[in-house]
C-alpha cells in the first residue's frame, strides 16, 4: 500500500515539475524583459545592472527554482494585458468557475443517476428509449454548439433566462458567490447544463449499462428468490453496486469540466478562469496563461492521485500484484 | 413478452437500424465532404473575393424569410458573405484541418511508439513519461496551449498567415499519444517474435527493421483509432477556431463563422450562427458515425 502511494505521489510530482518546467520555459518566449523595461536610451551598463538585479544572470536552474519558489507563493508577475498581479486576476476569477463547475457536477448528478436508473429497469419504455436516443446527441454535440442551441431557444426565442454574465453577485470578503442572488441563479442555469450536459449523457449511460450489468448477476437472483421486494433489490443492491465506477469516473470529469469551463465560459461571457485563459491566450499573456497552467495541473494531478487512491481503497482487486498507474 | 418486443430485441433489428444509420450517416458525410472539395464549382459566391461581396446585401435572411433573396439561400453574413458559400469553403478548410492534423497525429505517434517499443530502455520511458504527462490533461488544453505559445513566438503580423499551420501542429501534437501508446504495445510483442529475429540474423539495421518488418505487423489497431480520431480533429479545429485562436476571420472555417454569427444571436440573426453549427454538428455525427462502423468492421475481436 505504501509503495503504491508513493510511487502514485512521486508520478505526481514529476508531472507538476515537468508541467512547470513548461510554463517557465513560456516565459522565455516573450523576449527580453530588460529591453521594456529601460527602453532605447538606456546604457549598457545600465542594462546589465538590470540583468544583475533581476537574477538573469544566474544560471537558468537556479532562475527555474526561483521561478517554482515563487510559484509556490502563488506569486507569477504582472499580467501583461491587465498590468495586475496575476494572482489577484486569478483569485477574483477562481469562485465564478468554481461555482460553474460545481453546479454542472450537480446538475449531471442529480439528473445523470435518476434517469440512468429508469432507463435500466425501464429498458423497453419509449420513453426511456427516446432519452437514450437523446443522451447520444448529448454526447455528439459539441459544447459550444449546445451552448448557442441553448440560448437562443431559451435565451432569445422564449426570452427565459439571461445569456451572459454573472448576474450579482454577493460580496463574502474572499469569495464574490451568485447563489445567493435571484439573478445570479438564474444567470447559473444555461452555462451549468451547457457544461453539465455533456457529463449528464455519460453518466446516464454509465449507470444505465451497470445497472443492466448488475441486474444480471447471480446475488440479485438470489435476492428474488428470497422474496425480497422489488424496490429493495434495485435500489438497496443494485444501485449501490453499480455506482463504484460511477464514483471514479466523476471524480476524473471533475477535472474535465474544469477544462471545458473555457469554452462554456466563453460562450455565457462568464467572468471565470477559463475566459482569463483564453484571452491570455489570444494575447500571449504569457504569466497568466503560465499560472493557469500550474493551477490545472495541480488540480488535475490532485484529481487522479485521489480518483486512484479511491480506486485502491474500493476494489480490493487492485491490492493484489503489480497495480500500474491509470492512463 | 409480445412477437414485436421479441423482435425488436433481435440482433437482426439492431443490425438492421446499425445499418440503417451508418447508410444515413454515409450520405450525409458523402453529401457534406463532395460539397465541401468542390466548394469553388458549387459555391455561388467566392466568400473570399472582396469583389464579389457586397455590404449592401449584409445580414440578408434565409430566402424562404420575409426580406430574403434567391440569390442567397441561408441569407448573407454581416459582411454580406453569402452563407450558403462560406459554409461549403469552411467545412472545406476544416475537413483540411482535420485530416492534415490526423497525419501528423498519426506520423509522430506511430514513429514514436515504434521506436518506444521497439528499441526499449531509455527511450522508451523517455516518450512514455511524456506521453504519461500529456494524458494528464484533456487534449483542447494542451491545444490551447500550443496556440498560445506561437502566438508569444511570433509576431503579430505574422498570426493570419501561419494561423493554419499552427492549428494543424497543435491538433496533432495534442493527439499523438493514443497512437504512440498502441503502437508501442504491439512493438513491443512483435520484436521477440521469430521473423523479426530472423531480419536481425541476417544483419538488416534496426530501421530497416522497423519500418519494413514491424510496422505493417501494428498498423491495424492504428487504422481502427485512426477512424475515431478524425472527428474530434475536426471538433477541436471547431472549438479553437470558436475560442478565436484557430482559423482566422479572413480564411474562416466552421468554426470561425459560429464564433462570429454568435455575435449576432442576441440581434436576431439567428441564421448566420445557425446553418454553420448545423452543419459541424452533422459532419462531426457522420464522421463518428461511420468511425464506429468501421472500427466494427475492421475489427477481428467483434467478427
Amino acid at each position: 500500500m505504501i509503495a503504491f502511494v508513493l510511487r502514485r505521489l512521486l508520478q505526481s510530482v514529476l508531472v507538476l515539475g515537468v508541467v512547470a518546467l513548461v510554463a517557465f520555459g513560456l516565459f522565455q518566449f516573450i523576449g527580453d524583459p530588460v529591453n521594456n523595461m529601460l527602453g532605447q536610451d538606456a546604457s549598457v551598463a545600465e542594462r546589465a545592472r538590470l540583468r544583475a538585479s533581476l537574477g538573469l544572470d544566474d544560471p537558468v536552474v537556479l532562475q527555474f527554482l526561483r521561478f517554482i519558489g515563487h510559484a509556490v507563493q502563488g506569486e507569477f508577475g504582472m499580467s501583461l494585458r491587465n498590468a495586475r498581479p496575476v494572482s489577484v486576476l486569478i483569485a477574483e476569477r477562481l469562485p465564478a468557475t468554481v461555482e460553474l463547475a460545481f453546479s454542472a457536477a450537480f446538475v449531471a448528478l442529480a439528473l445523470g443517476i435518476p434517469l440512468g436508473i429508469f432507463t435500466a429497469l425501464r429498458r423497453r419504455s419509449p420513453v426511456a428509449q427516446g432519452v437514450l436516443a437523446l443522451s447520444l446527441l448529448g454526447v455528439s454535440l459539441p459544447t459550444f454548439v449546445t451552448g448557442i442551441l441553448l440560448v437562443m431557444v431559451f435565451g432569445v426565442y422564449w426570452d427565459l433566462l439571461p445569456t451572459f454574465g454573472r448576474g450579482d453577485v454577493v460580496d463574502l470578503g474572499f469569495w464574490q458567490t451568485g447563489f445567493l442572488t435571484l439573478s445570479g441563479l438564474q444567470s447559473l442555469v444555461l452555462p451549468a447544463f451547457t457544461l453539465g450536459l455533456f457529463q449528464l449523457a455519460l453518466i446516464m449511460r454509465l449507470v444505465r449499462a451497470e445497472m443492466l450489468d448488475v441486474l444480471r448477476a447471480d446475488f440479485i437472483r438470489f435476492a428474488r428468490a428470497r422474496g425480497l421486494p422489488e424496490r429493495k433489490i434495485n435500489y438497496g443492491h443494485a444501485l449501490r453496486n453499480a455506482l463504484v465506477p460511477v464514483v471514479t469516473i466523476t471524480g476524473l470529469q471533475l477535472g474535465t469540466l474544469i477544462a471545458f469551463a473555457v469554452i462554456t465560459e466563453t460562450v455565457f461571457q462568464w467572468p471565470g478562469l477559463g475566459l482569463l485563459f483564453i484571452q491570455a491566450v489570444q494575447f500571449a499573456d504569457v504569466p497568466v496563461m503560465a499560472a493557469y497552467l500550474l493551477l490545472v495541473a495541480l488540480m488535475f494531478v490532485g484529481l487522479n492521485l485521489a480518483v486512484d487512491l479511491l480506486y485502491y481503497a474500493i476494489d480490493p482487486r487492485l491490492r493484489v500484484g503489480g497495480f500500474r498507474g491509470r492512463a | 413478452m409480445s412477437a414485436w418486443t421479441g423482435w425488436r430485441d433481435s440482433d437482426l433489428w439492431h443490425g438492421f437500424v446499425g445499418s440503417r444509420l451508418t447508410v444515413v450517416a454515409a450520405v450525409v458525410a458523402a453529401v457534406l465532404i463532395l460539397g465541401a472539395l468542390f466548394a469553388g464549382l458549387i459555391a455561388p459566391q467566392n466568400p473570399f473575393d472582396p469583389l464579389s461581396v457586397n455590404l449592401i446585401d449584409a445580414l440578408t435572411p434565409p430566402a424562404w424569410q420575409a426580406g430574403g433573396e434567391g440569390r442567397f439561400l441561408l441569407g448573407t453574413d454581416d459582411q454580406g458573405r453569402d452563407l450558403f458559400s462560406a459554409i461549403l469553403y469552411g467545412s472545406r478548410l476544416s475537413l483540411l484541418v482535420g485530416v492534415a492534423s490526423l497525419v501528423l497525429a498519426l506520423v509522430l505517434g506511430v514513429g514514436l511508439g515504434l521506436l518506444a517499443g521497439y528499441v526499449g530502455g531509455v527511450v522508451d520511458a523517455a516518450i512514455m513519461r511524456v506521453a504519461e504527462v500529456q494524458l494528464t490533461f484533456p487534449a483542447i488544453l494542451i491545444a490551447l496551449l500550443i496556440s498560445g505559445v506561437a502566438r508569444a513566438v511570433l509576431p503579430a503580423e505574422e498570426h493570419g498567415r501561419i494561423a493554419i499551420p499552427v492549428l494543424v501542429l497543435s491538433i496533432g501534437l495534442s493527439t499523438w499519444v493514443q497512437f504512440a501508446r498502441t503502437v508501442r504495445g504491439s512493438a513491443m510483442v512483435e520484436r521477440g517474435k521469430e521473423y523479426v529475429q530472423a531480419a536481425r540474423v541476417t544483419g538488416l539495421g534496426p530501421g530497416r527493421i522497423m519500418l519494413r518488418h514491424v510496422l505493417p505487423n501494428v498498423l491495424n489497431p492504428v487504422l481502427v483509432i485512426a477512424t475515431i480520431s478524425l472527428g474530434n480533429a475536426i471538433l477541436t479545429e471547431a472549438t479553437l477556431s470558436f475560442l478565436g485562436v484557430g482559423a482566422p476571420p479572413t480564411e474562416p472555417s466552421l468554426g470561425t463563422l459560429i464564433n462570429k454569427g454568435s455575435a449576432y444571436l442576441l440581434s436576431g440573426e439567428w441564421w448566420i450562427v445557425l446553418f454553420p453549427a448545423l452543419v459541424l454538428s452533422l459532419l462531426v455525427l457522420a464522421v463518428n458515425l461511420l468511425g464506429d462502423w468501421l472500427r466494427d468492421a475492421l475489427n477481428p475481436r467483434l467478427r
